[in-house]
């Protein structure tokens, strides 16, 4: 065993990294959730973006246009479910396992032909000055665009939920949907929106999966990253702040227990693949332990289906 | 305007016609899509849903797999459909599929190599249990700590996909397997293996257990106080809780129920039809019984019909990418749309389609 070849510049850099497609996956089902609706097949529609993304990037050349269609590609998927839970108003957590089923199924028949392929590398952003820091330039602003982003949805989606108009509503509308339609919000169009937008999200963390972080396309890739992301918009306790912290500790997981394998720790390989897992579920149990804080944000109409009435 | 009246009660009609028709419309689409990757459409569908059963060449040897692919998916999803009337979400039968047939086998290879009657027995209530322990883990953590028991219990299946790499590659490794992962094969250990019972027709005690959940589950749900519990805590918790029920016990009740139906399910495939443990024994039917138990309206006899619908398109599956070239991945896409199309036209069942203007809403 050497732990001094793990190199902890290099390991926190890998954590932005590791924690990117989870954390773009969580704020968009942070959102989808605050409208009210339960989508469970966000595994789904990352393994779906991430083909999406991958076969547009290789045949186009451009990991951009990639990352485009990957977001199209899991609106799309995304607005199936959209459409059954809200126009025929099917049980939301069928649906979702539906979708993800499906999901898993369609990309590895969209992906047969990638299998092997060696994707476009995906631009570091020039950062110019601020890159030359020593070790903070390293960590924090040597990654590419996609990286920023996420974090900069973060800072939108929790200042749209708190500070404007739009984030009332759609709070209204995951609070209480009869009321909200009472006062004349189009609940379902709301809602479509909220969870195509989720599955954007969760297409784009597919993708970064695709082209930046393996980089390659292999069947069932995403690996329960998808479940992992419900799990964390739990634990973030529906705040797009703490759902940061959490994909970021999952990252930071993933990424250690990786370099531990490399190095060689006397513990077996499969125990430690097994690590962000458990962890996961510890998180969840110890958030949902806590009775006053798990019940108190969760939206009061999470999963309820909406009809109305005239 | 076409606008969505609610019935008063559900549709008894459309509740026996609606995974018909979604059969149907995903024959439709399933059509379109291999249409898509070039394959004839008819011919596909013809694979898949007749050659299996009628043409002349392939039905000897598909007929029997019928009933072996049937089998783990209605035990498995017989279990489901208990927990999935009652609102309690178990979708990591897949894990307790595994759990199960790694301390049945466990047990097995343990005696190995003596012969004795009671090894086979012992090794169906180790893998019942395994199932059960397994499934037990997202029940306590949900009556103790109210955490989300679909998270759990999907999450310990990535667990135990690793548990089960570990086995095959470490302890239940054969030792005179040449270095190869997986384990001794149970298939050659009398004792401990699961043969066909009746020469041709693919019957394992599996798949009489299955009959058996079927049967049970039927007078537990029609005729039973615990089978009213269970229907009258989906149709309204709060009702039930003034009922008398008690949600904890309820929820104990149906994850451990189906956890050790999916770990029954598991012992049988492993001393049976797969023969080992090997990295890749499962074959997704913990998902797949999600499906089943859908598509027959979480009823016993509609899990059955549904079971071996299910098995023909696994079966007409493999057909078709050995005839056709259909890729694996093809039957997966078309399995999870039939799933689709069944939450869909599910909504006939409980409203009326009303033609004319809507008031203004």
């Amino acid at each position: 065993m050497d732990l001094s070849a793990i190199n902890p510049l290099v390991l926190m850099a890998s954590i932005m990294v590791a924690a990117t497609p989870i954390l773009l996956a969580a704020i968009g089902e942070l959102v989808v959730e605050k409208a009210g609706v339960l989508n469970l097949g966000v595994e789904g529609m990352m393994i779906t973006g991430a083909i999406c993304g991958f076969a547009i990037a290789v045949e186009t050349g451009s990991p951009t246009i990639g990352f485009l269609a990957a977001m199209a590609g899991g609106a799309i998927l995304s607005l199936v479910f959209g459409f059954l839970t809200q126009v025929l108003m099917s049980n939301q957590v069928a649906t979702g396992l539906a979708l993800t089923l499906f999901g898993l199924g369609l990309s590895a028949l969209m992906g047969q032909s990638y299998v092997g392929v060696k994707p476009p590398a995906t631009d570091k952003l020039d950062l110019g000055p601020l890159a030359d820091i020593p070790v903070l330039g390293r960590v924090l602003f040597q990654h590419d665009l996609v990286v920023y982003l996420s974090l900069a949805l973060v800072l939108v989606v929790w200042a749209v939920l708190k500070y404007s108009r739009a984030g009332l509503i759609l709070r209204a509308v995951g609070e209480n949907h009869d009321a909200a339609h009472a006062l004349g919000y189009k609940v379902i169009r709301i809602r479509l929106m909220a969870i195509a937008f989720g599955g954007a999200c969760a297409g784009l963390g597919g993708a970064y999966l695709s082209l930046v972080r393996v980089p390659q396309w292999t069947e069932g890739m995403t690996a329960g990253a998808g479940w992992i992301a419900l799990a964390i918009v739990v634990f973030a306790s529906w705040k797009p702040g703490r759902a940061l912290l959490g994909a970021y500790l999952f990252g930071g997981v993933t990424v250690l227990q990786l370099n531990l394998q490399a190095a060689g720790v006397a513990v077996p390989v499969e125990y430690l693949s097994m690590s962000p897992y458990l962890i996961t579920i510890l998180v969840l149990v110890i958030m949902s332990a806590d009775r006053s804080r798990a019940a108190l944000n969760a939206p009061a109409s999470l999963g309820r289906i909406f009809h109305a009435s005239n | 305007m076409i606008r969505l009246e609610k019935r008063p009660t559900p549709s008894r009609f459309w509740m026996a016609a609606t995974p018909l028709l979604a059969v149907a419309l995903t024959m439709i689409a399933g059509g379109l899509l291999f249409a898509a990757l070039g394959k004839d459409p008819f011919e596909a569908i013809r694979t898949i849903f007749w050659d299996p059963l009628f043409n002349e060449q392939f039905a000897s040897y598909s007929r029997p797999q019928l009933l072996v692919k049937a089998g783990p998916l209605i035990l498995i999803a017989i279990g489901l459909s208990l927990g999935f009337r009652a609102g309690i979400w178990n979708i990591g039968a897949e894990g307790q599929y595994i759990i199960g047939a790694l301390c049945g086998a466990g047990v097995g290879l343990a005696f190995y190599p003596a012969e004795a009657w009671y090894i086979f027995p012992l090794m169906v209530i180790a893998g019942a249990l395994g199932g059960w322990a397994w499934a037990m883990i997202p029940a306590l953590l949900k009556t103790h700590f109210r955490t989300n028991e679909i998270l759990v219990s999907l999450l310990l299946v990535y667990v135990a996909e690793q548990l089960l790499a570990s086995m095959a590659l470490g302890a239940m490794r054969n030792p005179e397997g040449g270095g190869f992962p997986g384990s001794r094969n149970l298939q050659q250990y009398p004792a401990a293996s699961n043969p066909e019972l009746i020469a041709g027709t693919g019957m394992h005690w599996g798949v009489v257990a299955a009959f058996i959940a079927v049967i049970f589950a039927y007078i537990l749900l029609n005729r039973h106080m615990l089978g009213f519990q269970i229907r009258l805590t989906g149709e309204s918790p709060r009702a039930a809780r003034f009922a008398g029920v008690n949600p904890t016990a309820l929820t104990l009740f149906c994850m451990g129920t189906s956890g050790a139906l999916a770990g029954l399910a598991g012992l049988f495939e492993v001393s049976g039809p797969a023969g080992q443990i090997s990295i890749d024994f499962n074959q997704n039917y913990g998902f797949t019984a999600i499906i089943v138990a859908f598509l027959g309206r979480l009823h016993p006899i509609g899990i059955l019909l549904a079971g071996l619908l299910m098995a023909l398109t696994y079966i007409g599956g493999e057909l078709a990418q050995f005839m056709l070239g259909l890729p694996a991945a093809a039957i997966q896409a078309f399995q999870g749309m039939l799933l689709f199309f069944l939450l869909g036209v599910d909504v006939l069942t409980n409203f009326r389609i009303r033609f004319g203007r809507s008031e203004v809403a």
